[in-house]
């Protein structure tokens, strides 16, 4: 597959993969080896002083594997700055996957806080990679602060149903005309679903829940592999356009002669 | 002295470093980011940063999420 660059930096799996709802760690580090992902995403998290945790970073190979830390739980732009701000001061990067969700039941982004957000992190240096919405005027917004990626979603966190509006998508993708990547975030069901994304001309797709609470882990991360494998060469080899008139695919002369 | 860890009290010698903080909850080898009062403070400074009675400190690490 062609690489998949971000602010500079090159990758060549175009599937980043969560590291939340595994059932366990040793399951989760197996479903990121199967997936081939290099970019993973990561929360952050008080410490739990009153009783010893075992370490996330344990099962996960910094040498393989590039940490994206999200600022996942934050309801406002301020909190997503601090959280994206003690994620730098962790000393792994300076890339956040800006999240700012301020209803827990919906899950849905508030762009007007991400974009206010967005301003101070690029400001400061950031390399940020928004979660929004599939509108196009919010993906502008961010495109024109200087994000490092537009990541619009399929549809909620954690629901699997896909991509019920895929021309929203797209006309984000021409909107970005391939300045930035964009990344089809959030809602991935299914292999079918990221196969669709790349179709559309993303430039890679994120998945955590779809494979994380699969029957089985480690063959849907293969299996959802495949399917962005399969939709960006498709996307290269350029689909046909959809007709309402058919056309057979069988030559229509030198058929046989009919019997007197 | 009292000090306000992560939203609970906790009582450390007088003059306690962030680095003996962490050591006494077995997080020195740990990859944690430390915020003091509102300030984060570069990992480097983990040794010299005194605490002092009353500081609010957050102590936060990578978990997993999507």
């Amino acid at each position: 597959m062609d690489e998949l660059v971000i602010a500079g930096r090159r990758f060549r799996s175009r599937l980043m993969l969560g590291t939340g709802k595994y059932r366990t760690f040793e399951e989760m580090r197996q479903a990121l080896d199967a997936s081939g992902a290099e970019i993973v995403t990561v929360a952050v998290r008080r410490v739990n002083l009153d009783e010893r945790e075992e370490s996330l970073l344990a099962y996960i190979d910094l040498d393989r594997y590039f940490l994206l830390p999200n600022t996942a739980g934050c309801h406002t732009a301020e909190e997503a700055v601090r959280t994206a701000r003690l994620a730098r001061a962790a000393g792994l990067s300076n890339w956040v996957k800006l999240e700012v969700i301020p209803d827990d039941g919906t899950l849905l982004p508030d762009p007007v806080a991400t974009v206010e957000a967005a301003k101070i992190l690029v400001s400061e240096g950031f390399v940020v990679l928004p979660y929004t919405t599939d509108d196009h005027t919010v993906a502008k917004r961010l495109l024109d602060i200087g994000c490092a990626t537009i990541m619009p979603y399929g549809s909620a966190i954690g629901t699997g149903q896909g991509l019920p509006n895929p021309e929203r998508l797209k006309r984000i993708i021409d909107l970005v005309g391939g300045r930035v990547p964009v990344v089809i975030d959030a809602g991935i069901g299914a292999p079918s679903d990221a196969a669709l994304a790349m179709e559309l001309g993303a430039d890679a797709v994120l998945v955590n829940t779809a494979i994380a609470k699969a029957g089985n882990p480690v063959a849907m991360a293969r299996a959802m592999a495949l399917g962005v494998e399969a939709g960006r060469m498709a996307y290269r080899a350029g689909r046909i356009p959809k007709s309402d008139v058919p056309s057979p695919s069988s030559p229509i002369e030198g058929l046989v002669g009919g019997v007197k | 002295m009292n000090v306000l860890v992560n939203g609970k009290s906790r009582d450390l010698p007088d003059g306690s470093t962030v680095l003996a903080l962490l050591e006494r909850f077995d997080l020195a080898g740990e990859r944690v980011a430390v915020e003091v009062n509102g300030h984060i403070l570069d990992r480097g400074a983990f040794a010299q940063h005194a605490l002092s009675e009353g500081d609010v400190v957050e102590v936060v690490r990578f978990v997993g999420g999507g």
